[in-house]
């Protein structure tokens, strides 16, 4: 009975943060943003949940690198942040420029590739 | 205290991310990535990885959302109108939520994650600037030139994205 109690004393508590709370919380993100992928019909919301999920992936690179003690992650992110900074730019240039063709960022009303 | 900053950034960050999709108001939406960028900046603290704090409130804070808020005001949209969720969009959703519990059985289950350390015994090299910069330009050399290329590169995409050509309709 001692043993189990000691085993127990042993465990983390559940609300102590861990690396459990950090990737569990990146994936929370993550389906967050690809719900708005899936579910909003504007384009920039879209865009904007895309970024969500780009930074639930780096949210997890980071906590994974803290808590493996090495740098890779940390750089890595670093190029992500450049790499979506660079996204960002072109995605909404390539917005702006469809909204003056078509007057709609609506993305079921942008069909005319169809058949 | 540590744990408690946790789950106020945590929460404030997950909340607004619910914000950017759920708000019908596009504005909205853009203000409430800003604020789930800043929890996450918030969290990369509590991970000790400073540098990588300050350049996402820069970079994504300052530059992103600000271009965000920039072409939704410059676009003008009509409110959105609702739509039923089409089929493929309910399987999918389906599947995103059967692959999340999925991950979570696997995450929590008892496994290699079970087995990492506590932050505590793990030596903190995110937050020395002097790694970074050792990385960068020793391991990392060949990456930071390709993603300076690549700016370049989206510098010159977007000019040539944005011009009015002579033959486009809103020229005239």
């Amino acid at each position: 009975m001692s043993s189990f109690v000691a085993l127990f004393a042993a465990l983390p508590a559940p609300w102590s943060v861990g690396l459990h709370q950090y990737v569990f919380l990146s994936a929370l993100l993550f389906v967050v943003g690809f719900f708005g992928v899936l579910l909003r019909k504007n384009a920039l919301v879209i865009f904007m949940s895309l970024e969500l999920m780009l930074v639930a992936a780096t949210l997890g690179f980071v906590a994974f690198s803290r808590y493996h003690g090495t740098m890779d992650g940390n750089v890595f992110v670093f190029f992500i942040l450049t790499v979506a900074a660079v996204e960002v730019a072109v995605g909404l240039a390539i917005i702006v420029a469809l909204f003056r063709h078509r007057r709609t960022v609506m993305v079921d009303e942008l069909n005319h590739l169809k058949n | 205290m540590a744990d408690l900053f946790f789950y106020i950034f945590s929460a404030l960050t997950v909340g607004s991310a619910l914000g950017v999709v759920l708000n019908r108001n596009t504005v909205g939406a853009a203000l409430c990535l800003l604020l789930s960028l800043l929890g996450t900046a918030g969290l990369f603290v509590l991970l000790n990885a400073y540098l990588l704090a300050v350049l996402l409130v820069l970079v994504y804070a300052g530059a992103v959302a600000a271009l965000f808020v920039f072409v939704v005001m410059l676009l003008d949209m009509q409110g959105g109108v609702k739509r039923s969720a089409k089929k493929f969009t309910a399987v999918a959703s389906v599947g995103a939520l059967a692959l999340l519990f999925t991950g979570l059985a696997l995450t929590f289950g008892p496994g290699q994650l079970s087995a990492a350390p506590p932050a505590a015994t793990v030596p903190v090299l995110g937050a020395s600037l002097k790694l970074y910069g050792y990385q960068l330009f020793t391991t990392y050399l060949l990456p930071v030139q390709i993603v300076g290329f690549l700016l370049l590169a989206a510098m010159l995409g977007v000019i040539v994205l944005s011009r009015r050509y002579a033959g486009s309709e809103d020229a005239k």
